[in-house]
């Protein structure tokens, strides 16, 4: 583990990706004590003012500062993103690993569910939750990560397979271990590292996908000042030469995506070395 | 006078490992003769691979020639620009490498492979056919038209290795390197190939590198042999030199440390090397050796032997040690009156009793029939050997008496006369404790997440109920009886070499207190110098906790040494079982027989041969009749293929041969019976 963190702390990638990530982190934890203006207070007389000394960024259409928006809109899918892309490894590992050790009735069964599952769009099972529950931060999480959880017990059962028939599975059953204690103390720790890839990487696809949901209206709501909710409620604005609110929250999301990414490439690069 | 083929000189190549450079070979020097067979000798790490791929210039590209030389035919190799060195290796110079099944092209016939090889030296499409063809018979591929439309994986391991040892030889090299060429196959594919390396040796001028870390077949194939320790040669000079007359401490101890034919548990201990090898990041001071050597003094840890030239005139000796005139000298380290063991009583009941196991993989319409109905006994406190090919049903046969793998209906075991169940989680908590195992290999045994500590105490509370008050004393115990250290506890697996996981292994399979152990294959992955030093362990625990052992291993030798009975599988059918001594002093089954001439040791240099043609056949299509007819040399006639013998009683009570010849003519193999007198040495 040692050289894997002395590896990772070499990787050019890594710390870039780690760097612009870290840069959104402390955006989102003080934001609303760094920013020069109210992020929620309307200014109707000073709307869509262009990028000037006094609001670098430019103003929306209420008026309310871009900047300081855009700062504190990292909140929100710092907090949605990571939570869903939580839930979707912690699901998917269950089944990857459940799946992957049982095999047989119930690998056909639960791999049929996932099939299924995976051949529905993101945007319809959204559509679903939303109507049924109503949107919410945490629909968003539930969806992102139920739509998460097949992809990753994929990985995770591939994993297991390789795993289960190592001899100290058999070890384990000679002392008539539970299945539970076999999957989660035995085999678990083994196949952390592509575990930790399919993490780091499944990070990058949540936020572009709560970015993408509050984009169509189904992800996080009005007043918030979300990325995805900004260029929603900006971009029809373009058209007459207003593109400052759109091109900065694109610009966060992109470079945020871009981030994890990069931290991603590295964390692969050391687990596989 | 003609150049060597192959010289190397003073040759130092260091692999560059997370910016610091590893020395895998230090100051390497020997040279081969035009037309000598070179036989270089070590265990795992000491750089034998190294030494094959800086020969053909493959190193990896982490790794660098820091010093010396290596001169092919009187060319400096690593002064040739690319053109050249391609055209060396087109000419003079090929390899044999260890597995033939990664060496060979999967999507390009085999034929074709070779054939391309005579078309890239200017001939014709239908010529080079015919050489490929004339090749093939050359490295007695008995039906060379089929073989030649056949792709890699449909031909068996000792087909692809003659078909790569075909591939070598046509550029009619100068230069034959042999990289280990039997070592993942069977004893008697193995035997058959290595004759083939003979009968082609005499038949062209070729100079051979054999390198490997089997003594008992260098020792057969080669006119010189180097020992290499830690990346320097320790001792070099003729074969029969070499191995009769040692002259560095290290040499002495690894011949000391194969199992002697005669040797057996109830004598005394197997000799052995104590401690392993040096990591490559070692930096010795004196001598390398000197750590583990019985006769190292003071001066041996400051000043590093040079390599001496012991040749008193006549052919070179050389010696890396300061006392190469007393190597001989070397202690004994382990004494000779160990407790014997006392005799198993057979009057009794057997404790463990299988009768009937049969098991078969996978339904439909072609089952693989691993397993077919064996029955045998274990009484308490003794051994039974069992020896197979793989693909006899020796694995299968542990896994099903474990409870890992059920049997198919029908068959029965029984622990202490009650029938066990044949899934492990359903038998009682004490018929699961009594059965434990030792697993071939120690990577895929141990958690590799998990430490020592973690790893036996839990078997403690699982198996053994110890107490947690208790644990940390028992487990003191236990590290002790399988002679590891108490800070080893605190380690992972992969922080352990290769002797010391599997001391942890069996300390595992020990800590619940089991009545019988199986061990299956445990010393096949170890170096012979710690092998050994693992058989001794099994044999004093045997002693402490009388225990039963089903010993399971291909190779004759090992099973000797433990074994107070011994079982022979072919094709998951018993073909003889017996005393361990009467399996080898015969009258023996065809196979057995085949079994042992394949496994001559160092001493058993000549004798009666028996050959076995092909291998082993698929459990798929068991023949009819005798499971063994079509390999058997001793075949009668039609009864073989139509009916299956059954075991019939042999020379003695507990004997058993399966073999319609009769015991009385199937001839008893003097020499390889009980040699008390051979073990002087």
């Amino acid at each position: 583990m040692n050289s894997s963190w002395r590896k990772l702390a070499r990787s050019g990638s890594f710390m870039s990706g780690l760097l612009i990530v870290a840069f959104w982190t402390l955006c989102a934890l003080a934001g609303p004590r760094v920013v020069p203006y109210d992020p929620f207070e309307d200014d109707i007389l000073n709307a869509l003012a262009a990028p000037s000394l006094m609001h670098w960024f430019g103003t929306d259409q209420l008026g309310r500062d871009v900047l300081s928006r855009v700062i504190v809109g990292a909140r929100d899918i710092l907090l949605v993103a990571p939570l869903a892309t939580a839930l979707g490894i912690a699901l998917g590992v269950i089944l990857g690993l459940v799946t992957g050790y049982f095999r047989g009735i119930v690998d056909e069964v639960i791999g049929r569910l996932i099939d299924a599952l995976l051949a529905l769009p993101l945007v319809i099972i959204a559509l679903l939750a939303l109507t049924a529950i109503g949107p919410s931060r945490l629909t968003v999480i539930v969806v992102i990560g139920i739509v998460f959880a097949p992809l990753v017990a994929r990985t995770v059962r591939a994993a297991v397979l390789s795993e289960r028939n190592l001899d100290y599975v058999a070890a384990a059953r000679l002392r008539n271990e539970h299945a539970a204690y076999i999957l989660f103390v035995e085999i678990l720790p083994n196949v952390m590292p592509p575990i930790i890839v399919e993490a780091s990487v499944r990070l990058g696809y949540a936020i572009f996908t709560v970015a993408t949901l509050s984009f169509i209206g189904f992800g996080i709501q009005p007043p918030s000042p979300d990325w995805g909710l900004a260029v929603a409620e900006s971009y029809g604005l373009i058209n007459g030469g207003f593109w400052w609110p759109v091109l900065f929250n694109t610009l966060a999301v992109a470079s945020l995506v871009i981030g994890v990414n990069l931290a991603a490439d590295g964390i692969q690069a050391a687990v596989n070395a | 006078m003609t150049p060597h083929a192959l010289v190397v000189q003073d040759l130092y190549i260091a692999y560059r490992v997370r910016g610091r450079d590893l020395a895998a070979l230090k100051g390497l020097g020997f040279h081969i003769g035009a037309g000598e067979a070179y036989g270089l000798v070590g265990e795992s790490g000491c750089g034998k691979s190294t030494v094959a791929l800086s020969i053909v210039r493959y190193l990896p590209r982490n790794g660098r020639v820091s010093r010396g030389r290596i001169l092919i035919g009187g060319h400096d190799l690593y002064a040739l620009g690319d053109g050249e060195i391609r055209e060396l290796r087109a000419t003079t110079l090929s390899m044999v490498y260890q597995d033939a099944a990664r060496a060979l092209n999967p999507s390009i016939r085999v034929g074709e492979q070779i054939a391309e090889i005579y078309r890239l030296r200017g001939l014709t499409a239908p010529e080079a056919k015919t050489r490929t063809l004339a090749m093939l018979q050359r490295v007695q591929i008995p039906d060379g038209q089929s073989v030649y439309d056949r792709y890699a994986h449909q031909l068996s391991g000792g087909m692809q290795q003659r078909a790569s040892i075909a591939m070598a030889l046509s550029i009619d090299p100068k230069l034959l390197i042999l990289d280990e060429p039997t070592t993942g196959l069977d004893a008697t594919v193995e035997a058959e190939i290595l004759d083939l390396i003979a009968q082609l040796r005499r038949e062209i001028a070729t100079a051979v590198l054999f390198i490997s870390h089997n003594l008992a077949v260098v020792s057969r194939m080669c006119d010189r042999v180097g020992v290499l320790y830690a990346g320097a040669l320790i001792e070099e000079g003729p074969t029969a030199e070499i191995f009769g007359d040692p002259r560095h401490p290290y040499t002495v101890g690894l011949l000391r440390s194969l199992p002697r034919p005669g040797r057996r548990k109830d004598h005394g201990r197997l000799e052995s090397i104590p401690g392993s090898p040096p990591a490559p990041d070692d930096e010795a001071l004196g001598c390398e050796f000197a750590p583990r050597c019985g006769l190292a003094e003071e001066k041996c840890l400051r000043v590093a032997p040079p390599l001496f030239d012991l040749g008193a005139g006549t052919a070179t000796r050389r010696s890396r040690c300061h006392f190469h005139a007393r190597a001989q000298a070397l202690a004994r380290i382990t004494p000779d009156d160990e407790p014997a063991l006392s005799a198993t009583d057979r009057s009794l009941p057997p404790m463990l009793e299988a009768v009937g196991l049969s098991k078969s993989f996978g339904g439909g319409r072609h089952p693989v029939r691993a397993l077919h109905a064996v029955s045998l006994q274990l009484w308490p406190g003794e051994t039974l050997g069992l020896v197979g090919e793989s693909g006899s049903g020796k694995t299968t046969l542990a896994r099903v008496l474990l409870g890992l793998v059920s049997p198919d209906p029908g068959g029965v075991i029984a622990l202490d006369g009650m029938t066990l169940a044949g899934d492990s989680r359903a038998r009682r908590a004490d018929q699961r404790k009594a059965l434990q195992i030792v697993f071939q290999n120690p990577d895929s045994a141990l958690n590799r997440s998990h430490t020592l500590r973690r790893l036996i105490g839990r078997v403690l509370a699982r198996l053994g109920r110890v107490p947690r008050a208790e644990r940390p004393a028992r487990l003191a115990q236990l590290t002790r009886s399988v002679q590891l250290a108490d800070h080893h506890l605190n380690l992972r697996p992969r922080e352990l070499s290769g002797g010391l996981k599997q001391r942890a292994a069996i300390a595992r399979a020990f800590a619940g207190r089991p009545r019988i152990v199986v061990c299956d294959e445990p010393t096949s992955a170890l170096d012979v110098s710690v092998q050994a030093a693992i058989l001794n362990l099994l044999a004093e625990l045997q002693t402490q906790h009388r225990v039963s052992y089903l010993f399971i291993s291909h190779d004759l030798a090992t099973v000797r040494y433990l074994s107070d009975r011994i079982a022979v599988l072919y094709l998951g059918r018993l073909m003889e079982i017996g005393p361990a001594e009467r399996i080898f002093s015969g009258p023996h089954h065809p196979y057995t027989a085949a079994l042992l001439s394949a496994g001559l040791g160092l001493s058993e240099k000549t004798g009666l041969r028996t050959r076995l043609v092909g291998e082993i056949p698929s459990a798929i299509h068991v023949p009819h009749g005798c499971v063994f007819h079509t390999r058997c040399p001793r075949k009668l006639g039609a009864v073989c293929e139509e009916q299956e013998p059954p075991l019939f009683p042999g020379a003695e009570s507990g004997h058993q041969i399966r073999c319609h010849i009769p015991a009385s003519d199937l001839g008893a193999r003097s020499e390889f019976a009980v040699q008390e007198s051979g073990d002087a040495a």
